[in-house]
């Protein structure tokens, strides 16, 4: 194994047993979608065949605000200790910790997604009209492009004053055609329309997007 | 150059006045729409201005990031917030002329909703910059405006797969506008473009002198320290 790949393993596997032991980031966010798809219940009516329209946008709120929650927490730890400047002074590639920062919170809200998906199907009465393989290529596509992007500016808003503040703020903008593309994918299986297009724009994004923050991460990183 | 600064005043002060004459007085009135349109000649002129600012914006930002010249910084925080202020007067503008042609403030067509994301990711690029401590602002800015920019493309593409409501005959290549509309229309993306290079300068120079300051500042603060530890 080459040393950028095994400084990835190496703080993907940190990461992952911090979360096993401590569990912090996956029960916030499972008991904060929790509380988001309960608060939208009150404003339609869940089981009515029209809310199949909005329950692509509804399932993405909720996991687009519980990512949050766990992209907050990802630097925050290695702020702690001083982990993330002596990090900065040593040799490994700034990539490496990225990638593996990446793969941890997707796996995180992979998880959360996972737990959560069947509570949407029994609360909102979801029945996939189109093809459901593709809800989870969405799926996937969608939480890459969150994640990605996350992880960017939750390193960036580290560096700023009231930093929980900033992540929203900064990367909801960015991610807005993406959210608009998972959004619009979803409910167009949901509904039985094909949603191609849709697909193939979180493809492109989801490739700019990730090798413009590999670009520039060492740059953040390092900013002084 | 200094000297260059009020003549270039001037000269736009004439410039914004002639082309508030032509697009009040001097332009032929709409048939259907009556006066209301002629806030198309403040409008259209103002996205222009806007888009353009916005542009400036990335070049310079992924200036900064090769070469590092402070100069591409405060050109690139000086035409983010130029461009913020004309974006919201095209944001403002619009639904004020929506209300009586199309009956409705607001639509979200394809270009009133690219145009509001636009103006969103201008006003977080603005929040970065306020909240960031100062000596990395620069690069984590220039950083969020090369993924700003590179944001912009697909804002359109995804957008555009909704319903497009907005006229189309200046940008669509219709045809219809009539060519003194057209003149008036000119004439004044002129004047605002060298009104918004007017207030660029002088937000230029007011941040260059911040800066001067702040690090006069720093300075003798570091010299007092020094002459007290002594």
């Amino acid at each position: 194994m080459s040393a950028p790949a095994g400084i990835t393993r190496a703080t993907l596997l940190k990461d992952l047993r911090l979360e096993w032991r401590s569990k912090d980031a996956i029960n916030s966010m499972l008991f904060f979608s929790l509380l988001v798809v309960v608060v939208f219940s009150f404003s339609f009516d869940p089981s009515a065949e029209e809310s199949r329209q909005i329950a692509g946008g509804l399932i993405w709120v909720a996991f687009l605000f519980a990512a949050v929650v766990a992209l907050n927490q990802t630097w925050a730890r290695e702020i702690r200790n001083q982990v993330l400047d002596a990090y900065r002074v040593s040799p490994a590639p700034a990539n490496s910790l990225f990638i593996a920062k990446v793969l941890g919170n997707f796996i995180f809200v992979t998880v959360l997604e996972a737990l959560m998906t069947p509570l949407f199907i029994a609360f909102y009465r979801l029945r996939a009209l189109g093809p459901a393989w593709q809800l989870l290529l969405v799926a996937v596509l969608g939480t890459w492009a969150l994640v990605v992007n996350g992880t960017f500016f939750a390193a960036m808003s580290l560096r700023t004053r009231s930093r929980e503040i900033m992540l929203p703020l900064l990367l909801f903008p960015i991610s807005i055609p993406a959210i608009l593309a998972m959004v619009q994918a979803t409910t167009a299986i949901l509904s039985g329309e094909g949603a191609r297009f849709w697909i193939v724009l979180l493809v492109t994004y989801d490739l700019v997007f990730t090798t413009v923050c590999l670009l520039l991460f060492e740059t953040v990183l390092n900013a002084e | 150059m200094k000297r260059a600064f009020p003549i270039l005043g001037v000269l736009t002060a004439i410039l914004l006045s002639y082309a508030l004459y032509q697009a009040l007085v001097a332009a032929p009135t709409e048939q259907t729409m009556g006066d209301v349109q002629r806030i198309f000649y403040y409008h259209v002129p103002s996205a222009w201005t806007a888009f353009i600012l916005f542009f400036v914006n990335f070049g310079a930002s992924v200036l900064y990031l090769t070469k590092r010249r402070p100069a591409a910084d405060i050109v690139a925080l000086v035409s983010a917030e130029v461009g913020v202020v004309f974006c919201t007067i095209v944001l403002v503008t619009g639904p004020i002329w929506a209300r009586p042609v199309w009956g409705i403030w607001w639509t979200w067509d394809m270009r009133l909703t690219s145009t509001l994301v636009l103006w969103l990711i201008y006003v977080s690029y603005l929040f970065l910059r306020r909240f960031s401590s100062s000596g990395q602002t620069p690069t984590l800015a220039a950083a969020l405006a090369v993924l700003g920019a590179l944001c912009v493309p697909f804002v359109y593409f995804s957008i555009w797969f909704f319903r497009t409501q907005h006229p189309q005959p200046v940008m669509g290549g219709g045809g219809s506008i009539d060519p003194r509309m057209l003149h008036v229309l000119l004439v004044n993306w002129l004047a605002f473009s060298c009104f918004a290079f007017l207030v660029c300068w002088s937000r230029y120079r007011l941040e260059s002198l911040q800066r001067e300051v702040d690090q006069a500042h720093a300075l003798e603060s570091l010299l007092d320290l020094r002459g007290s530890v002594r």
